[in-house]
């Protein structure tokens, strides 16, 4: 029998529900007389206790904090205490910018074996395997951890479907231990205001990535998104570049294409902070030049080809 | 006042490859060598922190690679950044981020700095790794996906900006000297003026191997191992052929049908 741990987690006391997947990924590679248990931390733990009662979930670890503050000092202690009570032999977490924060840290610390963005788990021979991905997506890389008691991955989202259905948790209440922080919370930041450019609501996006090259190419795309009655979308650094607003960004740290139905990525290399956003669309066409372009394992259609050169041949059929 | 930077030179396949005969990585001969473009906006941190303090203030940039891995040392001394490191022994050649993590670790002992920055990612296999887990190694506070920084020299406190999903930010102090992060979108990268470039040529980069840092092989463990690695099956696009003009009819032909028009 093992034991397997999964750290969910909440932001200002909102659950957050990529630990589902964290939990579905448990689930995945969980044996029949396995214990899975769910560690949560927050000001009042409990309230979470319906969000983890999913299939697969023995038990849910309430573990109260002062606040609902994320600490990262604070998250590596309770990995700490309860890797050493309970031995775990696989730990869990969703690959978020949380667990980018502490993970990689606790990891380190305790000579746990890691590794991050998993996609896939699974025993080979008695040995935990997990793959993930490299070369910007274009190889899978499976990894095995020798000599090695127990193993943390985080998971990376919109792979797993989210562990769902009705579990029977018991709930163990705990105090969080005490530890120094380093880090103080002071605020939040909200996105800027979208002015009226709707990524979200719109059900064809154009969107354009770095392969557009220049600033001074964006404006045909602008126009011919317009001609085609697509909203135009983009990648990261042609936000960050200010060519284009933060609100046209498609991705994890930007847009969610909700409502999309047909999504055309030129120039946009296809990577996983951007599928994030736009993966799950129906129909994805990809216009890129490299063929191994890793936008083209999620697309419907693909043309491999210049932009530029498809743009201006488009623009004659409307 | 001394901020270190270790960066990585980054791995960017070319549009066709293949495989190693044993498995385990992509030969060598389609490869691309570059410094990892999170790294660039750690390093321009690091050297506007750096201008704005003045006098006696420096950046070391440090790498953990055999000696091709120079260029991406030499990039970061173009910027500005006053000299190098570069730890390599060839028992490294497996070594996964928290290994290099461990390597990084002497570094910073012995450099003794008041931040350390990192990038966000690398952009070849995103590990999101190496920063945090020195961090973890060093025992120091830690932030990663630092979107905005306020840290004044000197100062036993920094405030910055943490990243998070969906455009979010969470605005946070931090306790110095700290292991950061740092997000694309932070600055705007300077390029390496042709000056920075010749002055580059002359700036002192120390190599280290184990034995300088008081390491020994067994010190430097990985936490995985690569069982294998492989080109992933083909996705279900269905590929258009044609000239460009015969592409755009058909891409015209499926937009028309999905809008009804
Ligand atoms: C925490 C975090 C959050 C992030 N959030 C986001 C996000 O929300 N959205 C996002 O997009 N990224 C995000 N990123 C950045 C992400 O990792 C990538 O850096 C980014 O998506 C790359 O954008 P790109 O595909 O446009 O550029 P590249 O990866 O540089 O790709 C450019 C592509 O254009 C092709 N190309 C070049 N010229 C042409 C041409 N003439 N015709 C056709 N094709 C051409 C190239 O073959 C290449 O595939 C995030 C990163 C981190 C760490």
């Amino acid at each position: 029998m093992a034991e397997i741990l999964v750290i969910a987690e909440q932001r200002d006391g909102a659950f957050r529900s990529a630990s589902l997947e964290a939990i579905a990924a448990a689930n995945s590679v969980k044996g029949e007389d396995d214990r899975l248990a769910v560690a949560i931390i927050g000001a009042d733990p409990n309230a979470f206790v319906s969000d983890l009662s999913v299939e697969g979930v023995d038990e849910v670890i309430a573990i109260k904090a002062g606040s609902n503050d994320f600490q990262p000092d604070l998250v590596e202690a309770v990995v700490a205490t309860l890797a050493e009570a309970r031995k775990p032999a696989l730990i869990a977490a969703a690959h978020g910018v949380d667990a980018w924060s502490y993970a990689p840290t606790v990891a380190a610390k305790l000579g746990f074996g890691f590794a991050s963005d998993v996609q896939a788990l699974r025993y080979e021979d008695g040995q935990l395997v997990a793959t993930r991905a490299g070369y910007a997506e274009k190889v899978l890389v499976d990894l095995d951890f020798p000599g090695k008691e127990v193993v943390l991955v985080t998971i990376r989202t919109n792979v797993f479907d989210p562990a769902g259905g009705v579990g029977a948790p018991t709930v163990t209440a705990m105090d969080a231990p005490a530890c120094e922080v380093s880090t103080t919370h002071v605020g939040w930041k909200e996105p800027e205001d979208a002015g009226g450019i709707d990524i979200p609501g719109s059900d064809f996006i154009l969107s354009i990535g770095r392969g557009v090259g220049d600033e001074s190419n964006v404006e045909q795309f602008l126009e011919m998104a317009d001609q085609l009655g697509a909203t135009l979308g983009c990648s990261r650094p042609i936000a960050d570049n200010g060519w284009l607003p933060k609100a046209r960004q498609v991705g994890q740290s930007g847009q969610l294409a909700a409502n999309c139905r047909l999504y055309i990525a030129m120039g946009v290399s296809g990577s996983v902070q951007h599928q994030w956003g736009m993966k799950h669309v129906e129909t994805i066409v990809a216009v890129n030049t490299d063929p191994e372009a890793s936008i083209f394992s999620i697309a419907r259609y693909g043309v491999v080809g210049d932009m530029f050169e498809i743009a201006e041949e488009l623009e004659n059929h409307f | 006042m001394k901020i270190l930077v270790p960066v990585k030179q980054v791995s960017i396949l070319d549009d066709e490859f293949e495989m190693r005969d044993d498995g385990h990585g992509v030969d060598e001969d389609f490869f691309e060598k570059d410094l990892n473009e999170f790294d660039h906006f750690a390093v321009e941190e690091a050297l506007l922190i750096k201008e704005a303090a003045g006098e006696g203030a420096e950046v070391i940039v440090v790498t953990v690679g055999d000696g091709e891995t120079d260029d991406a040392l030499r990039t970061a001394l173009a910027k500005g950044a006053e000299r190098g490191i570069r730890v390599w022994d060839d028992s490294l050649a497996d070594a996964d981020s928290i290994a290099i993590a461990k390597v990084l670790a002497k570094v910073v002992e012995r450099e003794a700095p008041d931040m350390v920055f990192t990038g966000a990612q690398s952009a070849d296999f995103g590990h999101a790794t190496t920063g945090m887990a020195l961090a973890g190694l060093l025992g120091w506070p830690h932030a990663a996906v630092v979107s905005k920084l306020d840290f004044m020299p000197g100062a036993g406190t920094a405030t910055l900006h943490r990243e998070l999903e969906g455009g979010l930010e969470e605005i946070m102090t931090i306790q110095c000297p700290a292991v950061l992060s740092i997000q694309l979108g932070i600055n705007q990268p300077r390029y390496a003026s042709l000056r920075g470039i010749r002055q580059a040529k002359q700036k002192p980069v120390e190599e280290l191997d184990l034995d300088d840092l008081g390491l020994g092989g067994s010190d430097v463990t990985s936490a995985s191992r690569v069982r294998r690695m492989y080109a992933p099956e083909k996705g279900q696009a269905e590929i258009i052929e044609g000239s460009a003009a015969e592409q755009a009819a058909r891409l015209a032909e499926i937009i028309k049908e999905l809008r009804g028009i």
